[in-house]
């Protein structure tokens, strides 16, 4: 049995514990807004924040969160208003889409330790999830927007 | 004033005909919740009020649900069509949910011929029908009050779905209104609003999926659940063409939760009870393949056959003058060779399917830009009935022309036919990049002769490459030219007295489809850059060369004039500036790039884009298309290509084909022409004019060509 927590709620789960979180989340849990992109670490579309850390949850085994707490986006926020959020509509971030809960647990992540980050810090923060549809630029205005007090409001 | 038209095959009775053989629509699917109500994310639809034509349905109770028959892949086409309806239903998009539409013929996409979304066409396709069926409801909706209230039409206004007489105090909601309105004549003509009265046409609009992307609640294909669903992966042979000889399935059927392995058409497919125990069973499997053909297979003996058709005799496309008399008349004559490789698509979304096929009937819910083809491909292979083949058009986390294929449907169906059961169907990283149908190798021999002064009088262009249509549609190939490859080489706006086009067909086994851009992916690669070599050689600045070439065309000047200021100002130490231009889907771009090189890599700082799409829908959303083209084509500019040996894609996941970064995204400056031309596509546009760009930025910086992509310095 695994225990941990998971968008603040406790789990135990008597699962193999070699199996990635993502699939985890995906297979057994219903938490479907995390998504595969390659299953080996290198596109980012699975990120989800362990203890508060971005980790690509494709590569981490259900052992690695014993203990841990684990958020992913469907626990970013209870009304989808989390400032990130806010400022990814207003920005219109998206375009296909997929990528984008890797990209905001990325931003997150990146805001817990730098609330106000410079763009070398956005730069080394985002650089691990990909994005076919070139939404980066967004992305940068966007997290600017969501580190600044007006939009944290909501 | 306003602008009478003729309605084109509105009739109530005919669409509501055609909707009920679809299977009734609203019980299909999911329902995409927009603004106005995005806390469910699935709802089962109440029967409808009225339904006054196949896209928009009114309720009693309000609620006015539109149907979305194109893809919403990242272009924005949920929230520029519904702009198109909403404009002339007077409704606002915030009133409004959406629903994909199902498979029915009031639902083809002209341009393309079938019930399909891609290159570009999907507003131009729109522009005309979804505002004629807004102002057919609109109509009714107000002769419904005026009969209501016993007073003339010309006294009633429509406005936020609401209808209001000219005394100020009496008021109907469109949902009060559709019992009424349904007992009326379908009028005969339709009055679109004047382009004045617009009040969502030619303003930003915020996207309708952006509420549920940020939440992570959009469901895309792989996000599709289904009371008893299994999952599935299928291995398929590395070698193109080979055949499955054996294949030890033990360790396979050792992961729990696997449930069977066999062989079916494409593969051996691994079944399991979650998406895991399928990716692990994969993993764990061994399959024999007995590659009769293709062994040989390499890049280099591909290149070797392509260059074999750079000389003799070809199809000729073009002739105007006489090229060759021409050419032995310039006083300067130059020569190149460019060479375009094999690309993927790389949907983040990996390719995937889920089917549900019962005896008695058959859901497929897929991420497509085909769900006609997906319905009869599905007919073939369960032979039941069209329409009880209902498909399931979900988001796309990506499509640039690959979910234009049915091959991973084909996985789903025949699988799902066998089992009985609704089975989910996930392709691996590896097998979306080396099963693809990709953007096809091509080689490019351009002549080009100048006169005394400089200028070019003569311009020969041979396209070499395997036909893309010789697969997808044969019967549009006339006189061995497919037009598919000589997209925008054909159609070059500049006026040369002499020039000639031709077309060499040199097939490969590699499979090949459409890519973001099509040919004009690779042709405007070869002409942009061959533009800058004559320019070069006749000491001619690249930007005035183009404007003495486009001398007899206005609209392509008045691109350039726009870039003029940015062409002219200095450029700064370390970096290197080049232009672009391309005509495509009707509409066309100017593109300024600026480059440097740091660490002995390429790199994009800088865009400036210049776009001419004719009447612009939702202003925010094409300078996304513009930056998001602009991303994908650095990717195929500066990064990695599909290869070959031993018959097999040499590429398996992102880190060796690579896609651009965050840190490496240039800054892009979108200038949107102002219009009254109907809208031209914009999706394909700005990447086939990022790869000669940057080449041309890089030859005035290091002061030589750049003739192959990716470029490597």
């Amino acid at each position: 049995m695994i225990h941990f927590t998971l968008n603040g709620e406790p789990q135990a789960l008597a699962l193999d514990p070699a199996t990635p979180l993502l699939w985890v989340l995906r297979d057994h849990l219903g938490l479907i807004g995390t998504k595969y992109g390659c299953g080996e670490g290198a596109c980012g579309a699975c990120v989800v924040r362990l203890d508060g850390e971005p980790v690509k949850s494709c590569s981490t085994p259900l052992s690695a969160v014993e203990g841990r707490s684990v958020q992913t986006i469907e626990g970013l926020s209870p009304d989808g208003r989390h400032p990130l959020q806010l400022a990814w509509v207003l920005e219109e971030a998206p375009q296909c889409g997929y990528c984008q809960s890797g990209q905001i647990m990325t931003a997150a992540a990146l805001l817990a330790q730098h609330p106000r980050p410079t763009d070398a810090q956005i730069d080394a923060a985002m650089s691990g999830v990909l994005c076919r549809c070139g939404s980066y630029a967004r992305i940068r205005r966007a997290i600017h927007r969501a580190a600044t007090p007006e939009v944290q409001g909501g | 004033m306003a602008d009478p038209r003729a309605t084109t095959g509105l009739t109530r009775r005919d669409l509501l005909k055609i909707v009920a053989l679809s299977g009734g629509g609203l019980a299909l699917g999911w329902v995409w919740p927009t603004r106005a109500e995005t806390s469910e994310t699935s709802a089962a639809s109440a029967p409808s009020e009225f339904e006054p034509n196949a896209w928009i349905s009114l309720h009693a109770d309000g609620r006015i649900q539109l149907r979305l028959a194109r893809a919403e892949m990242g272009q924005g086409v949920m929230t520029a069509l519904t702009m198109l309806l909403a404009e002339e239903l007077e409704a606002g998009l915030d009133q409004i949910r959406i629903e994909p539409a199902p498979v029915a013929p009031v639902y083809t996409n002209h341009l393309l011929g079938e019930q399909a979304t891609g290159g570009g066409t999907s507003t131009r396709d729109g522009w005309e029908t979804l505002r004629e069926a807004g102002a057919l409801t609109r109509m009714l909706m107000i002769a419904a009050a005026a009969r209501t209230w016993g007073v003339p039409e010309s006294e009633c206004r429509a406005h936020r779905a609401r209808v209001r007489h000219a005394d100020g105090e009496r008021s109907l909601g469109y949902g009060e209104l559709a019992a009424t309105a349904a007992s009326l004549p379908v009028p005969t003509s339709v009055v679109l609003k004047d382009k004045s009265d617009w009040t969502l046409i030619g303003t930003s609009q915020r996207r309708l999926d952006t509420p549920l992307k940020v939440r992570g609640a959009a469901r895309f294909g792989l996000d599709v659940r289904l009371p008893g669903m299994l999952h599935a992966t299928i291995a398929r042979c590395p070698v193109i063409g080979a055949e499955i000889s054996g294949w030890n399935a033990q360790a396979a059927r050792e992961v729990p939760g696997v449930i069977d392995v066999f062989a079916v058409r494409h593969g051996i497919a691994v079944v399991a009870e979650t998406s895991w125990a399928a990716l692990a069973g994969h993993a764990r499997l061994e399959i024999d393949c007995r590659p009769r053909v293709n062994t040989a297979v390499a890049t280099e003996r591909l290149r070797s056959r392509l260059h074999i058709g750079l000389n003799g005799r070809a199809p000729v496309a073009l002739r105007e003058g006489d090229v060759s008399r021409a050419l032995a008349a310039a006083a300067l004559e130059i020569e190149s060779v460019y060479e375009a490789p094999f690309q993927a698509h790389a949907c983040m979304e990996p390719m995937n399917c889920t089917a549900d096929v019962r005896p008695d009937g058959c859901d497929i819910h897929v991420p497509t830009q085909s769900p006609a083809a997906t319905q009869e491909l599905a007919q073939r292979l369960t032979g039941l009935p069209p329409e009880r083949i209902r498909v399931h058009t979900t988001f796309l986390g990506g499509g640039h022309g690959r979910r234009r294929e049915l091959d991973f449907v084909h996985d789903a169906v025949e699988l799902s036919h066998r089992l009985g059961r609704p089975v989910q169907v996930i392709w691996t990283r590896a097998d979306d990049l080396q099963h693809d149908y990709y953007r096809p190798m091509t080689l490019h021999r351009l002549r080009g002769g100048l006169d005394a002064t400089g200028e070019p009088v003569a311009w020969f262009h041979r396209v070499v490459g395997p036909s893309v249509l010789a697969r997808r549609d044969p019967g549009r190939i006339r006189d061995g030219i497919d037009p598919l490859m000589i997209d925008g080489a054909a159609s070059l706006p500049y006026g040369f007295a002499h020039r000639r086009l031709e077309y060499r067909r040199a097939d490969t086994p590699v499979p090949i489809g459409l890519w973001r851009g099509d040919g004009h992916s690779h042709n405007a690669f070869a002409t942009e850059c061959f533009l800058d070599e004559l320019a070069r050689a006749g000491g001619r600045d690249p930007l005035a060369l183009r404007r003495s070439l486009l001398a007899d065309s206005p609209a392509h000047l008045a691109l350039l004039d726009r870039l003029a200021e940015h062409w002219a100002a200095p450029v700064p130490d370390g970096l290197g500036r080049g232009l672009a231009l391309v005509e495509a889907a009707g509409s066309r771009l100017a593109l300024l790039a600026e480059v440097a090189v740091e660490e002995g890599r390429v790199r994009a700082r800088r865009f400036v884009a210049v776009l001419d799409c004719g009447q612009v829908v939702n202003p925010d959303a094409v300078r996304a298309q513009i930056e998001s083209g602009i991303v994908f084509g650095l990717t195929a500019t500066l990064k990695g290509a599909i290869t070959f040996s031993d018959g097999r894609v040499e590429q398996t996941g992102f880190g060796d084909y690579p896609l651009l970064r965050f840190d490496e995204m240039p800054e892009v400056e979108s200038i949107l022409i102002d219009s009254d031309a109907p809208p031209g596509g914009v999706s394909p546009i700005a990447t086939p004019a990022v790869a000669p760009a940057v080449a041309n930025a890089l030859l005035a910086l290091l002061g030589r060509p750049f003739r192959t992509l990716p470029i490597r310095l």
